[in-house]
């Protein structure tokens, strides 16, 4: 037991870009390079949330990854309490990665349908050898209490448990290893509304006892809106804005961030907003357009020349908050 | 009020579970009415019987494992339609019904072009020609708002996105002009904003085509947006019914109440925006294994003993017309018993 207290986590131009495959058995022409993550930058305070959010396809579940290492990234910088988490060597890296551990989506296919929980939760323990035996049994325990389960899961199989259960088992097997940060990748979205609801709850609760920083990827802003001190917005691999939460949801300077926050539904009959609905489809990030990304979906009325051919830099537009859109001082 | 288009009274559909040792009540009593030109939003959480409700209506349900039980009742157009002949049903499947899916990728054959898939149903039910049916095809990809639909109809759905296959979904579904359209989570694999814009494409065909739709969905926010009526399910029951504005302004049904206090706001002051969730403790039962008494009351933080002895019936609520608000719960005889909720 060392670690406590969260770290600061420091992300400087981070670059990942997919080689296009070859089509058919590796002889067809190879095809463009897919810009996942293109020049990524954030800082997240210890024991702070970002929440990271965008639609399908924009980068957001592989800028945790690289962050993580779990995916090399191309370039860029990522310091974990000033610490160069790309620079790192397998035995050193090993040794951070129990400071950094992630959450994943799918909780069916994120544990080993073959192990026990408690094999789940040993595992960790063992590899960075700081349990075993009754010690290690003690420390299971105390993790199940600590999420919420009953000790006597610590038997059970995946198969066995809910949707919910299971995400638990993957927030104690991140926790086992003593954590400071935790990338949490889309934690929630594959449960029910009362199941998730309890499965925020105990992420809030677990990162104001100990102090975790989480990095919060979610597609669904509502969810996001409950968890975060500091939102970014993602389009095709950029960043297309960055607030403090409070900013982004009331004042929002990118026209993407406004339209995706029009189009949530609201679970209230009387508060029907006006919906800005874009046309057409999220882009190929193989084939982004040329200057701003978003400029073929964009409904701002200034939309010109300029964005079509200029990309705009994610600039400071407000104290905190950051926009990359030419007219980001006329918001829509 | 009219008479109802769609009238289920006492749906139950069951399941021998693959060991053959249990059975699931999957549906279980469920009576609801579909009037014309309305949706009517079906909304509940994984496993509490919509989609089943909505595949019953259509006899999709796969015999064995499942089954429909005698005494259940599915009225169209004055015609039972659990009693109907497979040649009667056919006719009215597809025609008159139609249903869109979650998955537009796993609902669509990969091996026909969505011309040829959209214009299908039509070719059986108003024997169309060849030429006509691909008339009709691209007419409808105009309609659901596909550009160069002259050239998509020819093409497979893997070259299309997850939002135009679901648009070929809903072309496919409408084809015959349908009075009912059964609509099963048909946002949830979609991103928001290609959400926003399904969403807008089905009230405008509502508009233009009349149909009544019956919206199943978890989504509270896309049922508070879209339907007039909404039918809560909860474990293989309607736990309560009421029109949209009266169901979130005056939710009754303590399972109802829970539901909407679990869900993340958009529009939540922001001094409230990082407050606790309520959820609903514990997890929905197991079909095989519902509890007895009133089936929500072992998460339900007003229950006490009658609600553990005895089933409930549902009640009437309304403030207006008699049977526009119907809640299954024993509150309604002792309301007394409603006190602040616990924190869980």
């Amino acid at each position: 037991m060392t670690s406590s207290g969260g770290a600061v986590v420091d992300v400087q131009g981070l670059v990942k870009h997919f080689p296009g495959e070859r089509g058919w058995l590796g002889l067809g022409r190879p095809r463009a390079v897919v810009r996942a993550v293109d020049d990524v930058s954030f800082t997240i305070a210890a024991g702070q949330t970002l929440g990271l959010v965008g639609e399908s396809g924009c980068g957001k579940s592989t800028v945790g990854r690289t962050i993580l290492r779990l995916i090399e990234p191309d370039a860029g910088r990522v310091a974990i309490d000033g610490v160069n988490v790309l620079t790192l060597g397998g035995r050193e890296l090993r040794a951070l990665r129990r400071r950094m551990q992630i959450v994943f989506q799918d909780p069916y296919g994120s544990l080993n349908p073959r192990l026990t929980v408690r094999q789940t939760l040993a595992e960790p323990l063992a590899i960075h050898h700081l349990a075993a035996g009754p010690d290690a049994e003690r420390r299971i325990v105390a993790l199940l209490e600590e999420v919420g389960l009953d000790r006597g899961f610590a038997q059970s199989y995946a198969h066995e448990l809910s949707g919910g259960q299971r995400q638990r088992v993957g927030i104690a097997r991140a926790l086992s290893v003593e954590p400071q940060f935790l990338v949490l990748d889309e934690p929630v979205s594959a449960l029910d509304v009362s199941v998730q609801a309890q499965v925020l709850n105990l992420l809030a609760d677990l990162q104001r006892r100990r102090r975790l920083t989480y990095l919060f990827i979610a597609h669904d802003l509502a969810v996001v809106k409950h968890v975060a001190d500091h939102v970014a917005v993602m389009y095709l691999g950029k960043l297309v804005e960055r607030a403090p939460a409070a900013l982004l949801y009331t004042a929002p300077r990118h026209p993407y961030t406004t339209s995706l926050l029009s189009a949530v539904p609201v679970p209230d009959p009387k508060a029907q907003r006006p919906r800005i609905v874009l046309t057409g489809d999220v882009p190929s990030p193989a084939h982004p357009p040329p200057g701003c990304p978003f400029h073929p979906r964009c409904p701002h009325p200034k939309k010109d020349a300029r964005c079509r051919t200029e990309p705009p830099a994610l600039r400071e537009v407000a104290p905190g908050q950051f926009a990359a859109c030419h007219y980001a001082e006329e918001p829509l | 009020m009219t008479e109802p288009l769609l009238r289920v009274r006492d749906l139950r559909t069951y399941f021998v579970t693959e060991h053959g040792s249990g059975t699931a009540r999957a549906v279980d009593g469920v009576s609801f009415d579909l009037y014309a030109g309305e949706t009517l939003g079906l909304v509940g959480e994984s496993g509490c019987g919509k989609t089943v409700t909505s595949l019953s209506v259509l006899r999709l349900i796969p015999e064995p494992p499942g089954h429909i039980r005698p005494g259940s009742f599915i009225e169209f157009a004055g015609r039972n339609l659990l009693t109907l002949a497979p040649r009667e049903l056919r006719a009215i499947r597809g025609n008159q019904i139609a249903m869109i899916f979650q998955e537009p990728m796993t609902s669509l054959n990969p091996v026909f072009t969505v011309g040829y898939q959209i214009a299908e149903a039509a070719i059986v039910h108003q024997r169309l020609s060849r030429r006509a049916a691909r008339a009709r095809a691209i007419e409808m990809l105009k309609l659901v708002g596909i550009p160069d639909p002259t050239q998509r109809v020819d093409h497979y759905p893997h070259q299309m996105s997850g939002g135009m296959r679901q648009r070929v979904m809903i072309a496919m579904a409408l084809v015959c002009h349908p009075k009912v359209l059964i609509a099963d989570e048909p946002t949830t694999a979609l991103d928001v904003t290609i959400q926003a814009q399904i969403l807008e494409l089905l009230e405008r065909l509502q508009a233009e085509l009349g149909m009544a739709v019956m919206l199943i969905t978890h989504d509270l926010g896309v049922v508070a947006g879209s339907a007039d009526r909404v039918v809560v399910m909860y474990a293989g029951q309607v736990v309560e019914q009421a029109p949209t504005p009266e169901l979130f302004a005056r939710p009754l049904h303590p399972y109802t109440e829970g539901l909407l206090a679990s869900v993340p706001r958009l529009d939540a002051p922001p001094a409230r925006a990082r407050g606790r969730l309520h959820g609903i403790p514990g997890q929905v039962p197991a079909a095989t294994d519902w509890p007895g008494g009133c089936r929500f009351h072992p998460r339900c933080p007003y229950a006490w003993d009658r609600c553990r002895d005895e089933e409930p019936p549902l009640l009437d609520a309304s403030t207006g017309e008699p049977g526009t608000h119907t809640v299954r719960c024993w509150l309604l005889t002792e309301p007394q018993r409603r006190t602040a909720r616990p924190l869980p």
